[in-house]
């Protein structure tokens, strides 16, 4: 076995252990409570761990129940309750966790084997939001008390980097309070899970009022070195202005959601400190290109299948104007519509030209459409950090064509169910990748909708030989093939046009000055990682 | 008198189920619940199972149906965002939005009803065309923007009151209340002068309007003639007759303060049902929405039926214009 990351989780392991005993025995001063006060947008949905697939309510479920794996603020794996993952050595479709010793549960507990699997069977079953990131395991078994074999349908090299949401329950106490599956809505009855936890995580649950508050205090009993943060009050603002007014008022500590528009400002104000990091997370545009006619489009056939429109569009774009008027500076211009963070990203797709109308318009006329032609481009105004402005800079660039945009915006749960249903024909997505690789991006938004693949392929992209490479990836266990084969698909993707990448969002957390916090490309900040001057 | 009450009565029901129809339609219009319930992951058949177990593959006319039988029976459902039930929600927010509308309905009613009178018995004093002029910006301001404004200036600069949610608050019983603890009444009073502003100077031009019409009639001119006292005059004859409609309106307001409660809400984060509905909206949560149009619905019924019988109670007029109606 050659996979790369689990050598440097290896090695990151033991730089951890020994940092984490010569700081012990550094700090035996006993620690000073510290609050936090934490305010963001939205609350979690629920408290059940496996409930709502949705980055607030795992960024709060994080800090009460652990997982397996974890993701570091670089995009890395990190250990979490399981020590080590390898694939079996003898079975390829095997992957063997070894999980951490002394743990409990906040009930006192003990964490073994059998929790992971009960775990991992209560992720699979029907009423789960997470049960498509795990579609390809057949099942957990017990090996000892602190080994577990996950068995896979088939290789699955990658699969470890769908665990990084993947929360561990204790068996015994979801036995005993009737909660071995997730919320399911049929029912109508509330489950102990929404507002009551037993996690192994480094806080427990004070108190919970959805939409208010939530308490967390420090577990003595963690495992992990004890952080500075010992009490945190979650408290959700809605709106911007009263978010950055209770910063700047001293009511909270640190506030995620920060505007866009606010930062400069903030980043002047004295007593409160700005980070921005990028987020992982890509804004694109996309258009139907593979049906023979178009709904909205006024020419009556279908011009996003010619490929000099499409490549007229790029050179349309000004992702630079973009960044500069629209976001402010607080963005990364892109050529391809994924982070850095993910593999397989390279800076020659990433780089990307200047716009040129007068060629666009050539290209246009070459195409058949002297005039141009006019399109509704539909766009979401709720979902994304200025959405609806990119597109409105966007319909006044392609004005600069001829062609006449219609911007049809929309809430996002309007839009998103159009993109699915297949019912537009230009629109704007973002796209964010929970498994750090291409596959992911291949999976749902390039191969042809099949079974569970391209789901999100609003572009109709139809091309048999790019599907079997991107089904190959799944299996592929030999990494540096599997890369090459990655490489190739994505130049076959920007050769075609099918995504129309405009930036990568970047994240900013605004805090009271004396507290140190680093951007997390998830958007999900671990409190325990907070540092007090 | 009991066949107007029962016809009354059955009015209000059938309104009731003409709201409910109507915002049931109307929810097809909102958005998809599944698109925002399941995680980018999920593929079309997981949707489409969600779909079925929510019963939005359901006939409309069919939701409703199911809709309907459950709330007569007191059950709303499960919220799809929160996962807890509907009518429990709406129970422990609607402490929230009560208190903030009856004292920001308080406050409006007495300051509206001084500053009232004192700018219709100091018609051309000075600081009654500041008033004036001052209540003009307060009605043509949004709400929204009045409350950042104070925000800004009580919370931000002055750092005198909190800028969002409800402060401490005490349990009695059923009812969450904030008015018991220092925090929570500190909390209260920039929401409730944000609410309270535009029902103030409705309330103040209309006392001010009534108060000048009573002092020029002849009974103040006798009164004055007979050599009573100004403040016996003002207070003793004027204002009593100018309380009857201001007290009306002040009563039929109390249904749209809690109605548009919503917008204080999400600028403040106060915790009422009004920013409950707004999130429910951004996220689909029918059951939520439902039951929240429903409540509002009821408030409003109930609040006219209960003057529609007092006016029939107190007004014999109405009474005989039935009667002769009848032949």
């Amino acid at each position: 076995m050659t996979l790369g990351f689990m050598r440097s989780g290896r090695l990151r392991r033991t730089t951890a252990a020994l940092l984490a005993s010569a700081a012990l025995a550094l700090t035996l001063v006993p620690a000073e409570a510290k609050t936090l006060r934490w305010a963001r947008v939205g609350d979690a949905l629920t408290l059940d761990p496996h409930s709502a697939n949705e980055g607030p309510t795992s960024t709060l479920l994080h800090h009460i129940y652990e997982t397996l794996v974890t993701r570091a603020n670089d995009g890395s794996l990190e250990p979490g309750l399981a020590t080590e993952w390898s694939i079996h050595p003898d079975d390829p479709s095997v992957w063997v966790f070894k999980l951490r010793e002394g743990v409990k549960f906040h009930d006192g507990a003990d964490f073994t084997a059998e929790d992971v699997v009960f775990s991992m069977e209560r992720v699979r079953k029907e009423s789960s939001d997470f049960k498509g990131l795990h579609s390809a395991v057949v099942g957990a078994e017990v090996v000892d008390n602190y080994t577990v074999h996950i068995k896979m349908s088939g290789p699955s090299p990658l699969y470890v980097q769908n665990l990084t949401n993947f929360f561990i329950m204790d068996k015994g106490w979801a036995e005993a309070n009737g909660v071995e599956t997730p919320q399911d809505f049929k029912a109508g009855e509330e489950k102990y899970t929404v507002r009551n936890t037993n996690g192994t995580g480094p806080y427990t649950l004070v108190s919970r009022d959805p939409e208010v508050r939530t308490v967390l205090a420090l577990n003595p009993n963690h495992w992990a070195q004890p952080p500075q943060v010992t009490e945190i009050i979650y408290t959700p603002i809605k709106e911007a202005a009263t978010r950055v007014a209770a910063l700047l008022s001293g009511e909270v500590d640190f506030v995620q959601d920060v505007p866009v528009q606010d930062i400069s400002r903030l980043e002047q104000t004295a007593g409160v400190k700005v980070t921005t990091g990028p987020e992982n997370r890509s804004i694109f545009f996309a258009y139907d290109m593979g049906s023979d006619t178009l709904k909205s489009v006024s020419t009556g056939d279908n011009p996003f299948k010619k490929a000099e429109v499409r490549e007229a569009f790029a050179l349309a774009l000004d992702r630079d104007a973009i960044m500069k008027v629209v976001m402010r500076g607080q963005s990364q211009p892109s050529g391809v519509a994924m982070p850095p963070f993910v593999n397989g990203w390279t800076e020659a797709l990433h780089a990307y030209g200047d716009p040129d109308y007068d060629k666009a318009k050539g290209l246009l006329a070459e195409a058949g459409y002297p005039d141009g032609f006019s399109v509704d481009f539909h766009c979401p105004n709720d979902r994304y950090l200025n959405d609806e402005a990119i597109c409105q800079a966007y319909v006044g660039m392609l004005g600069r064509i001829g062609v006449k945009a219609n911007l049809v915006s929309q809430s996002r749960t309007i839009h998103f169910p159009a993109i699915q249903n297949r019912e537009v024909d230009f629109y704007l997505l973002g796209w964010g990748v929970p498994t750090f690789d291409s596959a992911y991006v291949f999976d749902f938004l390039v191969h042809s909708q099949e079974d569970a693949r391209g789901g999100w392929n609003g572009s109709r992209y139809n091309n048999p030989e790019v599907d079997a490479m991107i089904k190959s990836l799944a299996t592929e266990t030999d990494l540096e093939k599997r890369n090459a084969t990655i490489a190739a698909i994505w130049d076959k993707v920007q050769a075609d046009r099918v995504l129309l990448a405009v930036h990568n969002q970047l994240l900013a957390y605004a805090v009271k000055d004396g507290i140190s916090l680093d951007v997390h490309p998830e958007n999900q900040p671990k409190m325990t990682t907070v540092t007090f001057d | 008198m009991i066949a107007y009450i029962l016809r009354r009565l059955a009015q209000s029901v059938l309104v009731m189920l003409v709201v409910a129809l109507v915002s049931f339609s109307l929810f097809r219009y909102v958005g998809d619940p599944v698109a925002t319930m399941m995680g980018q992951e999920a593929s079309v058949a997981d949707r489409e199972a969600l779909r079925e177990r929510l019963g939005l593959n359901d006939p409309v006319i069919v939701q409703f149906g199911t809709f309907i039988v459950r709330a007569a029976q007191g059950n709303f459902g499960v919220s799809y965002r929160l996962q807890q039930p509907v009518l429990e929600l709406i129970l422990s927010r609607l402490p929230a939005t009560l208190e903030l509308a009856l004292i920001s309905g308080g406050i409006a009613f007495v300051f509206g009803v001084a500053l009232g009178v004192y700018t219709a018995l100091n018609r051309r004093g000075w600081l009654s065309n500041v008033i004036m002029t001052t209540s003009l910006i307060g009605v043509s301001l949004p709400t929204f923007l009045i409350g950042v404004l104070l925000i800004w200036i009580f919370a931000v600069e002055l750092q005198w009151l909190p800028s969002f949610g409800r402060g401490e608050t005490v349990d009695i019983g059923p009812w969450r209340t904030g008015l018991l603890t220092a925090s929570g009444r500190a909390s209260l009073v920039l929401p409730a002068i944000t609410l309270g502003l535009y029902q103030m100077t409705l309330i103040m031009r209309l006392v001010r309007a009534e108060m000048l019409e009573v002092l020029r009639t002849d009974y103040i001119k006798f009164a004055r003639a007979r050599g009573l006292p100004n403040r016996m005059v003002n207070f003793g004859h004027a204002l009593k007759n100018t309380l009857v409609p201001v007290i009306t309106i002040t009563g039929l307001q109390l249904g749209s303060i809690i109605a548009f409660a919503i917008i204080t809400e999400t600028v403040f984060q106060w915790p009422g049902v009004g920013a409950l509905f707004i999130n429910s909206v951004q996220f689909v949560d029918v059951p939520v929405m439902a039951a929240y149009l429903m409540l509002i619905a009821l408030i409003f019924v109930l609040i006219n039926l209960i003057v529609d019988l007092l006016y029939y109670a107190v007004d014999p007029r109405l009474r005989v214009d039935r009667a002769g109606a009848r032949h």
